[in-house]
């Protein structure tokens, strides 16, 4: 199991941080994640063991955050928030055009790896909806010709 | 990169720095940084926290309690280390605030914490930043390691001979652990359950320790009010509710935003001259004053200042400063339903009346918006909720049941209008699957 050089050095610091080593695990899952693409039994093992925590302890942790996934995403992930602030300005119809535009459902993933698609709850932009997280990257104030022109620029640079 | 607005009628305290830089160090330091801290080291903890105490400032995160008082709470004396933890954990729908400190002025969260840590006697404090703002973390890990650089973070702190470590920490997605309980057992590592109470975290908190927990806008006020003084601070508010917050405007507004307005500030000027009034030559329908979890109000109850005691003297709660505006075209029931569908995604599943009760109201309000709905519904909706309220560990049951009472109890003529299979008034009949109803 590699890590990046930047997780390792990340890693050896935080867990100086806390008196007990388990605690750096909800941000290492991500960042491990993030790296890997899915929390794979592989990186659950190595972290499980890395922490003095069982795999079953990890799994148990994983399964309460909602960003935290045992399933491989598309290379971008396209968070529609329809949460109130959103809906009431068109944060569904958004929905729509994206099932539309990639061709995919709720949670599906387009057939070339690059789009996964997800509904998700409140991501903190209601003053500026309605709004979307492509990975970590923040959209907003969107209609449907803007939120093309988003898709088309990540499938540019996800296919050169 | 979230845009920033302005209307004439702010009072820029939290928000002073915002588009100024202050995300740099050295800029942060031109712009009155890492002052308030060193004259708290000065004035020793009981000053400190009297003068917070007498600025009326009270907790930004929704529950309002005196942030003074909150800290008065933690033993002199304690066997175990101390913590204070900062709450970055933003999720409450209607709130967007956290996000403007964090992109714009990260100096002042730690400068907050810094205070509290010496105010309350601890060694260590932690930022915790909600997972999905991953840019906000990375400012916050430079802004932390470039305090620590200029030696304001580590030992003996501006030749105090006192130390101090501040450490950032990441979520990775989940409304309740905003809850300070829950917020403890995600930083240990674990699934954000919430902890019973008493013990308070202020005697029992991270790893055993005493704990101070305060949102991430109530640590920011803290260094402007060691340097302004108490006084200053809380006559900009009303009495009781002491300086500025940040309002986030959202939902059917001209220009919506997130403004930094006296605390007291009108509701219904907040909506029509700030906020720019309703677009489309629409009429207003209903108000969530303070977040989701928040009783909606109509507009004929929006004539009211905006602190904590005169919206709770409306029926509702000022909560975490989350503005939402409906207009007339708007279907309540379905504004009900996302409410509960979101409620019911966050929902833990620890304490059995909000697991089983947002679950059979998500269901009912489901098949009710689609046309499904019987008349024992529009009762078994309030029923459900009220059932949910005060019997949880945490306060996600209330925030469920609260805004779903006020909906049923204020718009049941709209409830009505959606029976007899007939479909949702406001809009084209949805395909909701149906769901089953309850006996």
């Amino acid at each position: 199991m590699k890590f990046s050089d930047e997780f390792e050095t990340r890693f050896a610091e935080m867990i100086t941080h806390y008196p007990t080593k388990r605690s750096a695990l909800v941000p290492t899952l991500l960042y491990a994640q993030d790296e890997i693409g899915s929390l794979t039994g592989e990186v659950i093992a190595e972290l499980a063991q890395r922490l003095s925590l069982t795999d079953l302890e990890v799994r148990n942790v994983i399964s309460y955050y909602s960003m935290l996934t045992t399933k491989p995403r598309g290379k971008y992930n396209v968070q529609v928030c329809t949460n109130i602030a959103c809906m009431l300005v068109g944060g569904e119809d958004l929905l729509d055009h994206c099932k539309k535009k990639l061709g995919v459902g709720n949670k599906g993933t387009t057939a070339d790896g690059l789009f996964s698609l997800e509904e998700v709850e409140c991501i903190g932009a209601c003053s500026w909806a309605p709004a979307v997280q492509v990975n970590y990257d923040f959209h907003e104030n969107l209609t449907n010709a803007k939120m093309d022109q988003i898709l088309d620029s990540y499938k540019k640079k996800g296919t050169q | 990169m979230a845009s920033l607005v302005s209307h004439p009628d702010e009072v820029r305290v939290i928000s002073k720095r915002f588009g100024q830089g202050a995300t740099d160090i050295d800029r942060y330091l031109e712009l009155d940084g890492y002052k308030a801290v060193q004259k708290a080291l000065g004035m020793g903890a009981d000053a400190i926290i009297s003068e917070v105490k007498n600025s009326g400032l009270r907790g930004r995160g929704g529950a309002g309690f005196s942030t003074g008082m909150k800290w008065s709470f933690v033993p002199k004396e304690s066997a175990k280390p101390k913590y204070v933890l900062c709450n970055g954990d933003e999720s409450e729908p209607g709130t967007c605030k956290d996000r403007l400190i964090f992109e714009h002025d990260p100096h002042a969260v730690i400068e907050g914490v810094m205070i509290a840590a010496l105010a309350v006697g601890a060694r260590t404090g932690y930022i915790y930043v909600r997972g999905e703002y991953r840019y906000l973390l990375v400012i916050m890990q430079k802004a932390l390691k470039d305090a620590y650089a200029k030696g304001f973070l580590g030992k003996n702190i501006f030749g105090s001979g006192r130390d101090l470590d501040i450490y950032w920490h990441g979520g990775a997605g989940a409304y309740e652990v905003g809850e300070e309980s829950a917020l403890m057992e995600s930083l240990e590592g674990k699934r954000g359950i919430p902890r019973i109470r008493p013990p308070f975290p202020a005697v029992v908190g991270l790893w055993g320790g005493p704990t101070v927990i305060n949102n991430a806008e109530t640590l920011a006020a803290v260094p402007h009010i060691i340097l302004g003084g108490a006084e200053w601070y809380s006559r900009l508010g009303t009495p009781k509710n002491g300086g500025t917050r940040l309002f986030c405007l959202s939902g059917n507004l001209n220009k919506p935003g997130v403004y930094e307005l006296p605390m007291g500030y009108n509701l219904k000027k907040m909506i029509y001259e700030v906020g720019g009034g309703i677009p489309n030559g629409r009429e207003l329908k209903a108000v969530v004053p303070g977040g989701s979890s928040t009783p909606v109000l109509l507009p004929e109850e929006i004539d009211v200042p905006m602190d904590f005691d005169s919206v709770a003297k409306a029926g509702s709660m000022l909560g975490s400063g989350g503005v939402v505006v409906l207009d007339d075209t708007a279907c309540i029931v379905k504004f009900a339903l996302r409410t509960m569908k979101f409620y019911r995604h966050e929902s833990c599943g620890w304490c059995i009346p909000c697991r089983e009760g947002t679950d059979w109201l998500e269901k009912t309000l489901s098949r009710f918006h689609a046309g499904g709905g019987v008349k024992k519904d529009i009762d078994n909706i309030y029923y459900l909720s009220e059932n949910m309220l005060g019997k949880t560990f945490c306060p996600l049951g209330d925030a469920a049941a609260m805004p779903t009472m006020a909906f049923v109890k204020k718009f049941r003529k709209e409830f009505e209008d959606h029976l007899d299979g007939k479909p949702c008034p406001f809009e084209k009949a949805g395909v909701a699957e149906q769901q089953p109803v309850l006996a």
